[in-house]
């Protein structure tokens, strides 16, 4: 135990000059970005001279160098900045958004796991039949067809012409009162409150994007399952296994799909980082208050504070997660922690 | 009354080529308490013949005729679940590979348990203690911890000693053991077998032994048989097979099987035999080791895998270099040849101090031609997408400067030195046997004139007949090219038939070294003793020796 909890430490100190690059790179790339936010804020009919106002107001003339260190010490006492374009501080801004993106990503995520998992294995134990088949299908199409797409399509089907899915527009619709903000996960809150119908109203609004992203997410998943029951169970200690008599449910899960879980779950933190990232599209076409089409919307207007908070946010996210993951690998996988070790 | 009987199976395999008969008609006998040897080459379908028996083919085999009958029951209607019941319980099977046989990320302990508490041998409160008793009937010491260890956490003995626990923790009447011992080294092998031999004469067990070494089939078997091509050519006892085989098959076995009181050449069919090659020999040495040491940095502390080690290598002298795994040989080798750097002592190649550049920089050496290798597993050692053109001109086309047209002269001059037909070389290693494999392996090597060679066990993965033919290639080569050779090797056998000296290296240090008859008539160490005890002796056969 002692040893696992010095993995642990040693993996956060690792974490640590990630997170110090992050802190550098997104200042920088965010000063190199095309556009002049004092001009946009200043407005349309502003002259030189109220612009230059604007800049000092913001800190924008001072050189370079300074403007970091500033921008350090507020990052080290917890203070991420004034957003431009919502006039909110970012860290609220991100306890907002935040939360709803993680909402959808993982319910997206479980959904596709939930499918993706059980149709891998079912193809590896038998390959070349229908189930084999029907996963390829799947799996081709969740690939090639893009997320703001299948999105559209979804809505058209369910909400236009059935008329069975609530208008795409939020995490909540507007006769429903948000719930009490405790985990910002609505249905979290929703329950937590007791709040029964509130709890199905964000229900209903997170079916169609959830599906959305998880149709995109199934495909990898559902390959690195079935490749990976299929290279465990032609393997000898299933055949050991299986000459000792064991039942096959036991030799399925016991033993193969535990060996298979492993390159499973790195593709789990693969696809999760990538989702996070890549589910603006589905944020615009649902309307979902989420932190992607935050960082959008900033980066438009080049809001610095919030970009470069999106960015850290993003990269303590990755972080926790492959923290995480490792985690996982070293409970499932003895020989991993004895390496560390 | 036998326990076992097979009549004409036969069974198919469905593949890209279209339907291939792997096993074509065998019919054998096997009675209580007794122990079959199944001995035959790679591809004569012994291995398959005991997956159809346990009904465990891959899905494209089949078997398509003939009958199984194991104690009046016939295994080939019986329903799947009751074939479940069977296997572990009352036929078990241990296998080759003892560690990729267990399950890497479960405790030893509980795979027994899972056996156990399958064929309700043990309850949930009672699993622990069986499983520990099935350990100890194996006996492993202190037990009770090694329950608790991964496969990764044991070594290749210990392994096996598990999978036999776990293969005869139900008291199964038969136990089917597919090449035990293969890739074990001879004292653990011999350890093994004999522990596999104690217990089925502790509960009067079955057994069929599946092998290709016909001096392990004759040690421990009461019976053996032979297999070539699917089907049996002869049967017997092994006294009497060895001293008058009758089928041309089994005698050309006999010939190659390695062993004491025979020659090289013996080893190949009478008609193929050729008179012994003139070796070479002088008393000028080519390589001088003094005092090699090597030590890593591991996690415990550091790892003295060689610790100063001194001998010589004359020119034109061939010197085997044995010990178990572990014993430093490799790490020797990987030294000598220039591809890591020892942490101190000196390598006197012609004279010239080689420890004196480094390894990273000797590939660009003018003597990196003098000092070349042949790897172990001649598959791995190819790059898959290159011809065995291409593999063998490789090492041509950085160290010498031939023009196009002498580089392809060169290689099938090559080609025809190490007697490989000259189509091959546009073939991919996919495509060329195990034996032709080692051929390219070995033509690559000298094609730059090398004047020493370090083989590492370049044979191990052969079948006997093919080791007798590459095995006497390297005697030819040796006469006709005069390279010095440094045979690493674990069989004793072979290293006795092709090395003047015999060095035995144990845990990092040399234990003893000498001429091939000193050491191997009278070993001075307590270890070369217990080395050449645990190798397999076949019975020496009658008319050869005479011969």
């Amino acid at each position: 135990m002692a040893g696992r909890l010095a993995t642990v430490g040693l993996r956060i100190t690792h974490a640590i000059p990630v997170i110090l690059g992050v802190v550098v790179v997104s200042f920088v790339l965010t000063r190199a970005l095309p556009g002049d936010p004092a001009v946009y804020f200043a407005g349309a009919a502003a002259d030189e001279e109220s612009i230059a106002q604007i800049r000092t107001a913001l800190g924008l003339d001072k050189p370079l160098p300074e403007q970091f260190l500033i921008y350090a010490k507020d990052v080290l006492t917890g203070d991420l900045g004034q957003s431009i374009s919502t006039g909110q501080p970012v860290l609220q801004d991100l306890a907002n958004r935040l939360p709803a993106s993680l909402e959808l990503t993982l319910t997206a995520l479980l959904l596709s796991c939930s499918i993706a998992i059980p149709l891998g294995v079912l193809a590896a134990t038998r390959p070349g039949s229908a189930v084999d088949h029907l996963c390829r299908v799947l799996v081709t199409a969740g690939v090639s067809l893009p997320t703001f797409f299948t999105g559209v399509v979804l809505i058209y089907v369910f909400y236009y012409l059935l008329g069975i899915a609530p208008a795409p527009l939020g995490r909540l619709d507007f006769i429903y009162l948000d719930p009490d903000h405790v985990t910002g996960f609505y249905l979290i809150d929703a329950a937590l409150a007791g709040d029964l119908e509130t709890w199905l109203g964000a229900l209903k609004q997170l079916v169609l994007p959830a599906t959305t992203l998880a149709l995109f997410t199934l495909a990898p998943l559902a390959r690195m399952t079935r490749a990976a029951m299929l290279g465990a169970l032609s393997s000898d200690y299933i055949r050991t296994a299986r000459a000792a008599g064991l039942t096959e449910d036991k030799v399925l899960f016991t033993y193969a799909f535990r060996n298979a879980l492993l390159p499973v779950i790195t593709t789990l933190g693969m696809v999760f980082s990538f989702t996070l990232g890549a589910n603006v599209l589905v944020e615009k076409v649902f309307a979902w208050p989420g932190i992607g089409s935050y960082a959008v919307e900033a980066l438009v207007v080049s809001d610095y504070a919030a970009v470069q908070g999106f960015v850290l946010a993003m990269a303590l996210l990755f972080v926790a997660l492959n923290l995480v993951i490792d985690l996982t690998y070293t409970l499932i996988d003895p020989r991993i922690g004895f390496e560390t070790r | 009354m036998s326990l076992l009987s097979i009549t004409d199976l036969k069974v198919s395999f469905q593949t890209r080529r279209g339907e291939v008969q792997a096993v074509r008609g065998v019919s054998l006998e096997l009675k209580k308490g007794e122990i079959l040897g199944v001995v035959g080459e790679s591809g004569s379908g012994k291995s398959v013949t005991s997956y159809a028996l346990m009904r465990l083919l891959e899905s494209n085999g089949r078997i398509t005729g003939g009958a199984l009958t194991y104690d009046g029951m016939d295994l080939r209607s019986v329903k799947e679940s009751t074939m479940r019941d069977l296997r572990g319980r009352e036929i078990s099977m241990v296998f080759q590979n003892p560690r990729a046989a267990l399950n890497p990320i479960r405790k030893v302990g509980q795979q027994i348990e899972d056996v156990l508490r399958r064929h309700a041998k043990a309850t949930r409160s009672t699993a622990k203690a069986e499983a520990i008793k099935a350990l100890e009937a194996v006996r492993i010491n202190d037990a009770e911890a090694r329950y608790n260890a991964y496969p990764f956490e044991l070594s290749g003995g210990m392994c096996q000693r598990i999978v036999i626990a776990l293969a005869l923790a139900c008291d199964p009447r038969l136990l089917i053991a597919d090449e035990p011992t293969t890739g074990l080294d001879i004292t653990t092998q011999k350890a093994v077998m004999e522990l596999i031999a104690d217990l089925i004469a502790e509960r009067g067990m079955s057994a069929m032994v599946i092998t290709h070494d016909l001096g392990l089939a004759a040690q421990y078997c009461d019976r053996i048989v032979v297999m070539k091509d699917g089907g049996i050519v002869e049967e017997g006892a092994p006294g009497q097979m060895f001293a008058a085989p009758r089928h041309a098959y089994t005698r050309k076995l006999v010939d190659a099987t390695p062993r004491e009181g025979t020659c090289v050449r013996a080893l190949l069919p009478a008609e193929q035999r050729t008179p012994e090659p003139d070796l070479p020999k002088s008393d000028t040495p080519l390589l001088e080791v003094r005092n090699l040491t090597k030590t890593y940095r591991g996690k415990s502390g550091p790892v003295h895998a060689v610790k100063g080690i001194s001998f010589t290598v004359n020119k034109g002298e061939s010197v085997g270099l044995v010990g178990e795994s572990g014993c430093g040989k490799s790490t020797t080798s990987s030294i000598l040849v220039r591809l890591s750097d020892p942490t101190e002592g000196e390598i006197l190649f012609n004279g010239e101090d080689l420890a004196l550049t480094p390894a990273a920089g000797f590939a660009r050496d003018p003597r990196r031609a003098a000092i070349q290798m042949v790897f172990q597993d001649a598959t791995d050692s190819f790059n898959p997408r290159h011809t065995a053109r291409h593999s063998i001109s490789e090492p041509l086309a950085r160290l010498t400067n031939l023009s196009r047209l002498d580089l392809k002269a060169r290689v099938e001059e090559l080609a025809d030195l190490v007697g490989l037909p000259r189509p091959l070389l546009e073939r991919f290693p996919h495509q060329l046997s195990g034996g032709q494999k080692a051929r390219v392996g070995i033509a690559r090597a000298i094609a730059v004139d090398p004047q020493f060679l370090i083989l590492d066990e370049p044979t191990a993965a052969l079948d006997v007949s093919i080791q007798a033919l590459v095995l006497n290639l390297l005697v030819d080569l040796r006469a006709k090219l005069g390279i010095s050779y440094l045979f690493v090797s674990h069989d004793l056998h072979v290293v006795r038939l092709l090395c003047d000296h015999v060095i035995v290296m144990k845990d990092g240090e040399i234990v003893e070294q000498g001429p091939t008859s000193k050491v191997m008539e009278t070993p001075a160490h307590p270890y070369t003793r217990q080395l050449l005890a645990a190798a397999p002796k076949p019975p020496v056969l009658a008319t050869s020796a005479a011969e």
